[in-house]
């Protein structure tokens, strides 16, 4: 992978007094919208969700894969895949957007917009005010003592505002911002189209011709290093809509016994092996529901580096459950990947849910709101008991039972 | 000498036993052989190099031979025709009719003891046989594959082979547990890893079953049997008994 190192993140944008002076005559050049990982020594990259970056341990490692199973109406999928693709506009990277369902020009031009200066700053007052209130606070606890030294309570991840930034998602991108960054497309219904040769291979047509763009571009470009006296070096997002679904010509959704049951996977091992060795990093959204071999699932888990899946309860009996009402989804973070070292960075929270409010999609910590009722029906306490149980904890299989505990 | 080692992970990660394995054999002397699937050499270099062996140097005096499946995957589908004829180990996967074969003959040649070399018993290690399945080979393939492997390395050459499997109770692979079921018949020592059957927890990241074949000539001999459970850190796991974990003492 390319580990490289770093003199200073900087941000593209806004001069804050959190910046570290980079003299002028440095030799290690820094790539906008990067940071490098204390963990295990990668660069990260912004997903274009802050409260996303901290369940994911800092970021997306560049040279890995973002692998989003998408809910139900791929409302929020969606929504995840342009805030990926609107970072990369903001920061300057090169973005490849493929798609078979949607021009990607259309995908650009509902990109959300970012929220820049006045709540940037307001957003680093509030850090600061919040670090001395902390300050204060411990010196101050006389009566419960006791918790001093516990941590504080947060209920979403704590977010750093230089390295990701916000959406507005009422507003979008505007056109000169799009045409200033360079962008690569992959539009399946005019790529097959072209005649060119293609090796026979374990995968379907349009997977094989994507692969095929995606290796032309890094190589083109120079992502892979192939330019060494190229003194600016950028990243590469790639953003690949709905793979897996039938419009790609793959038929695992359609049967249980389908005929290119290692397609998906073999497209990627390869993209797998692409990404490690060019400095990029690929978002892609798999409509898993829909697959119905699981076999299929589990292997694409096992070759993608970071899964999450995302479940919405739109149209399900939970949209109505008192206990989810200020949410609008669960998240899943079904993998972490183990980059450079043993240890892989598992958050502590494992039940997270998402919510849509008017401008911004934040991911937050799952909590039941207090049974306070006094009369509390039968019917309601089942409820609970069932919907506690349905928070997944992680590994192993939590015991199951129909009987819930009377206190 | 000449024992097969299967190492199994049910929803964990248990490539640390890869990389301990590693390790420990570099460390020892033996001529190593590593069938890299599912990462890249960075990786386990960076991660080798705190466990306190550089593999790089080991690749240039010739104890380690890399086999970089990312990348030769890569230079079979993208790359143009290797001068000579030579067929890279990964050719099967053009699915032009070769099969594993190749890959065979790669690891027994690059097992094979030259005169040169002054290490000591060869060692094959395969990280993630359940890789293959995924890019469409068969699971008889595969189990030939094994087969054919600790033919060379066990018997003859008295090496041990090392693979490394994904498995899970409820899984609904069925070719996977095929294989898994298959090499723990033959193996003589399986390390499973997996995850705790009450959850996720920070202090422990899981439990170590220990399951060592009783050999064929002590009939009386059971299958012993171990269970630990393990917390992994940067440089080191460490071990104890079931429910000693340092964070409950």
């Amino acid at each position: 992978m390319a580990a490289l190192a770093t003199g200073g993140a900087t941000s593209s944008d806004g001069a804050t007094s959190f910046q570290r002076k980079v003299p002028a005559n440095s030799r290690l050049a820094t790539i906008a919208g990067t940071r490098p990982s204390v963990r295990h020594g990668q660069l990260l990259l912004s997903s274009g969700l802050p409260s996303l970056d901290c369940v994911l341990g800092g970021g997306l490692a560049v040279g890995t894969l973002l692998l989003i199973g998408e809910d139900k109406y791929n409302i929020y999928s969606s929504l995840l895949f342009k805030y990926f693709l609107a970072e990369g506009i903001v920061c300057g990277h090169n973005l490849f957007v493929a798609s078979a369902k949607e021009d990607p020009a259309d995908i650009l031009k509902e990109l959300p917009a970012p929220i820049l200066d006045d709540v940037h700053k307001k957003q680093l007052d509030e850090e600061e005010s919040a670090v001395i209130s902390k300050q204060d606070s411990r010196e101050s606890m006389k009566i419960a003592w006791r918790y001093q030294n516990l941590p504080k309570m947060e209920v979403s991840p704590a977010v750093s505002a230089r390295f990701g930034h916000y959406y507005d998602l009422s507003k979008t991108l505007s056109p000169e911002l799009l045409q200033s960054r360079k962008w690569h497309r992959f539009f399946l219904p005019e790529e097959l189209s072209l005649q060119s040769e293609i090796k026979t291979c374990n995968m379907t047509c349009g997977y094989t011709r994507l692969l095929q763009s995606i290796q032309r571009i890094i190589c083109q470009e120079g992502f892979d290093g192939s330019y060494p006296q190229k003194k600016q070096k950028n990243i590469l997002r790639i953003g690949i809509q709905s793979l897996g679904s039938v419009l790609w010509g793959d038929d695992i959704c359609c049967t249980d016994n389908p005929e290119y049951i290692h397609s998906l996977t073999t497209f990627l091992y390869v993209l797998r092996g692409l990404l490690r060795m060019s400095l990029s990093a690929c978002i892609i959204t798999v409509p898993s529901h829909l697959i119905q071999n699981k076999a299929i699932m589990e292997r694409v888990t096992n070759l993608s580096d970071t899964v999450v899946g995302l479940e919405s309860f739109i149209g399900s009996e939970r949209e109505t459950n008192p206990l989810y009402k200020d949410y609008h989804g669960l998240i899943h973070v079904h993998q972490i990947p183990q980059l450079n070292s043993l240890i892989c960075d598992v958050s502590g929270t494992k039940d997270l849910a998402f919510r849509l409010k008017r401008k911004l999609f934040s991911i937050e910590r799952l909590h039941l709101p207090p049974d306070l009722s006094d009369t509390v029906s039968r019917s309601s306490k089942q409820d609970l008991a069932e919907s506690t149980k349905l928070l997944s904890s992680g590994c192993g299989a939590m015991a199951t039972g129909k009987k819930h505990l009377d206190f | 000498q000449g024992k097969f080692t299967l190492l199994c992970n049910t929803k964990t990660n248990g490539s640390f036993l890869v990389h301990h394995f590693l390790s420990f054999y570099l460390k020892a002397g033996c001529k190593v052989c590593f069938v890299a699937l599912l990462q890249s050499f960075s990786h386990y270099n960076i991660i080798a190099q705190k466990l306190g062996v550089s593999l790089t140097a080991a690749k240039e005096r010739g104890q380690l031979v890399f086999l970089e499946g990312l990348k030769s995957c890569f230079g079979v589908l993208f790359g143009e025709e290797q001068p000579g004829g030579q067929t890279s180990p990964f050719q099967w996967i053009s699915k032009d009719g070769s099969n594993l074969k190749t890959m065979y003959e790669f690891v027994r040649t690059s097992l094979m003891p030259s005169a040169s070399d002054s290490w000591k018993c060869p060692v094959l290690l395969v990280d993630e046989l359940s890789v293959l399945l995924s890019l469409g080979v068969r699971p008889v393939d595969v189990l030939d594959f094994v087969h054919y492997c600790r033919v060379a390395v066990c018997s003859q050459l008295k090496g041990n082979v090392v693979v490394l499997v994904h498995s899970s109770d409820d899984s609904e692979d069925e070719e996977n547990e095929l294989v898994v079921k298959s090499l723990c018949h033959q193996s003589n020592l399986i390390l499973w890893a997996e995850g705790l059957a009450t959850g996720f927890c920070k202090d422990v990241h899981g439990q170590l079953k220990i399951i060592q074949k009783g050999s064929p000539k002590l009939r009386a001999e059971r299958n012993l049997l171990r269970i630990y459970q393990y917390k992994i850190q940067d440089k080191n796991v460490t071990f104890f008994a079931r429910g000693m974990s340092a964070a409950v003492l």
